[in-house]
């Protein structure tokens, strides 16, 4: 395959490297790819060096003192990353089973109605909220929620009911957060379940009928039973990112409102406070460091898992 | 299809049809409260809001809020400039460079497409994190208050490629091998075969990142602090998070001067024009959306 009009130069290297010059277009190719991710993403790997360090910003990266374990001991000590660990790893759980069942739900019954306009519709309404940013998604919460003009406390005291400060009372924002994220997702969601049902082969629903079984006992013996190794997939899946924050959910609702942070503080919002607010930039890498390791290992574990079960279905 | 056969219906299907239709439309009227809300919002009269608070219907209609925003158009069109050529370049830029990397993990004879499968698949296993990043950014690349640091974070994601690839491999291969023998080079494969029949995978994949383009705060919140560059998400943040600040500086008793409290309306008003967009096209771009979805839901 070697060009017998190629340079002397390009000779030498093919030598060197058969398999790359027989291949150097598509490496050319694929060079701009290479670069963007070593730059981007695998050089800031260098800096969990700086979970390790006061980190100062004028100093820079390689003169900050070293402070060993400290950070992590901090963290650890004043209770700090067991409350983000508890929060980031509860609502996950929550967002997770919580969605999943939503979209369930909603499939079901949208691949069942007769009315084909009124699926559509529906549908299309519910996936609006997949393509609006979370500042909207924030500006949303605000018109709902507000003491001075939000649409509940307008109610509450037009029935002549004691107003509610939502953005003061912790224990209210736990079911605000999870529901803002289960309908951001549901459309986009139950889109998935929709494509398994619709794979479902309508023999099992002949047979289902021809024994006598209800429309009830055809979605509860047939229909979830095939949607349940997806629903287990999602969700053994997703396990994996359980670490995983979603920032700009909590960011957008809650913001900087110290008075609820004990519930809804999480990892991320920690760690873009530290860089943002408080400057505490060793703590917040510490914290960040921390996640991306144990986050990693949950992945690579619930792979595992799964490949032991089914090779197939394995991610890598 | 299941009555094409004009059986008897089965024992339940009333109830079941019942419950779908209620549970549905009470979903569906739960989805678009919020955004009829920041509607009604938008054309009502500031102090009907003010004293009965935002309602469903609007209690007095007034175009009042739309007046002030083009007004003080001068700004929002700043950010509308900054967001469309975030977006337009950005995305043009990840298409070209997904497309090829796409293509080149497609090739069977890439002996080493694995091992770079791996090596971008990684990154979004484990990470340096924000605040390295963000240390990147602005101290070794001094992109500070550049564009590059809103269309540099998003430009590639792992995901977005591995869609591309399964695209791809959709594609018979013998197409390749033919256009091989028939001498055609890498590049005129690419070009002339591989990119014209993924047309629909371009759009879908382009979408994906258009949206994430458009409706991007978080990077500008980091790295942009000239107001003249903006993008739309994010001065709308700076603008409700501004006017909670003052109210809560005006709450303690202290009186900011020169500082005029963005009416209620306004906000809704500024939300509805910097989405508007995303709305008006919603209808024609959301079936790529879902076949998006069903391609990403195969294995990667």
């Amino acid at each position: 395959m070697k060009q017998k009009d190629c340079t002397e130069e390009l000779a030498k290297v093919s030598c060197l490297f058969p398999r790359f010059a027989r291949n150097k277009v598509l490496w050319l190719m694929l060079s701009p790819t290479l670069i963007y991710f070593l730059v981007f993403a695998y050089v800031p790997m260098v800096g969990i060096w700086m979970a390790f360090t006061r980190f100062n910003f004028r100093l820079g990266f390689f003169k900050s003192p070293f402070v060993g374990l400290k950070n992590f001991e901090y963290l650890f000590k004043s209770g700090i990353l067991a409350r983000l660990l508890r929060n980031t790893v509860l609502y996950n759980l929550a967002f997770l089973i919580g969605g999943n069942l939503a979209q369930v739900v909603c499939a079901v019954f949208l691949s069942d109605l007769k009315n084909k306009r009124f699926v559509k519709i529906s549908q299309n309404i519910i996936f609006l909220s997949y393509f609006i940013s979370w500042v909207l998604v924030g500006l949303f919460a605000y018109a709902l929620f507000n003491v001075d003009n939000g649409v509940i406390n307008s109610w509450l005291r037009s029935w002549g009911l004691q107003e509610y400060n939502f953005y003061l009372e912790p224990k209210a924002w736990p079911p605000i957060i999870i529901f803002f994220q289960i309908w951001k997702g549901l459309g986009y969601g139950s889109v998935i379940y929709l494509s398994v049902i619709s794979g479902i082969e309508q023999e099992i629903y002949e047979s289902a009928r021809i024994d006598g079984a209800s429309k009830w006992q055809q979605v509860m013996h047939v229909t979830l039973p095939m949607i349940k190794p997806t629903f287990i997939l999602l969700i053994m899946f997703n396990l994996g990112s359980i670490l995983k924050g979603q920032f700009q959910l909590f960011y957008q609702l809650v913001g900087n409102n110290g008075i609820l942070f004990n519930v809804t503080d999480i990892i991320d919002t920690y760690v873009y406070r530290s860089l943002t607010v408080n400057f505490d930039i060793g703590m917040g890498s510490a914290a960040g460091l921390f996640q991306s390791v144990f986050g990693c290992i949950l992945v690579l574990s619930v792979n595992a898992i799964v490949r032991r079960v089914s090779e197939d279905l394995a991610l890598f | 299809m299941r009555d094409k056969n004009h059986v008897r219906p089965d024992r339940g299907s009333t109830s079941f049809a019942i419950a779908g239709y209620s549970v549905m439309t009470i979903i569906t009227f739960v989805s678009f409260i919020p955004f009829w809300l920041m509607f009604t919002a938008s054309i009502s009269d500031e102090m009907s809001v003010l004293t009965g608070g935002f309602r469903l219907i609007p209690q007095k209609f007034s175009l009042d809020a739309y007046r002030t925003i083009f007004k003080g158009f001068h700004q929002l069109l700043k950010s509308y400039l900054v967001t469309c050529v975030v977006t337009g370049f950005g995305t043009f830029v990840s298409m070209l460079l997904i497309s090829t990397t796409g293509y080149v993990l497609m090739r069977q004879d890439f002996k080493a497409r694995n091992k770079i499968s791996f090596f971008i698949y990684f990154t979004s296993l484990f990470s340096g994190g924000v605040i390295p990043t963000y240390i990147l950014y602005v101290k070794y690349l001094q992109l500070k208050n550049s564009l590059w640091a809103l269309i540099l974070p998003c430009l590639l994601s792992p995901w977005n490629i591995f869609l591309m690839r399964n695209y791809m491999r959709s594609i018979p291969y013998s197409l390749v091998d033919a256009a091989t023998i028939d001498g055609a080079s890498d590049c005129q494969i690419y070009a002339r075969i591989i990119m014209p029949l993924c047309k629909a995978g371009l759009a879908t994949v382009g979408l994906f990142v258009a949206l994430t383009y458009w409706n991007d705060w978080y990077h500008a919140s980091l790295y942009i602090t000239n107001e003249a560059l903006y993008p739309l998400q994010y001065l709308l943040y700076r603008m409700l998070s501004n006017a909670e600040y003052m109210k809560q500086a005006a709450a303690a008793g202290v009186f900011l001067e020169n500082m005029v409290l963005p009416s209620e309306t306004l906000k809704m008003a500024t939300a509805i024009v910097v989405t508007g967009p995303i709305i008006l096209l919603y209808p024609f771009v959301q079936k790529y959306f879902v076949k998006g979805i069903m391609i990403g839901s195969v294995k990667g």
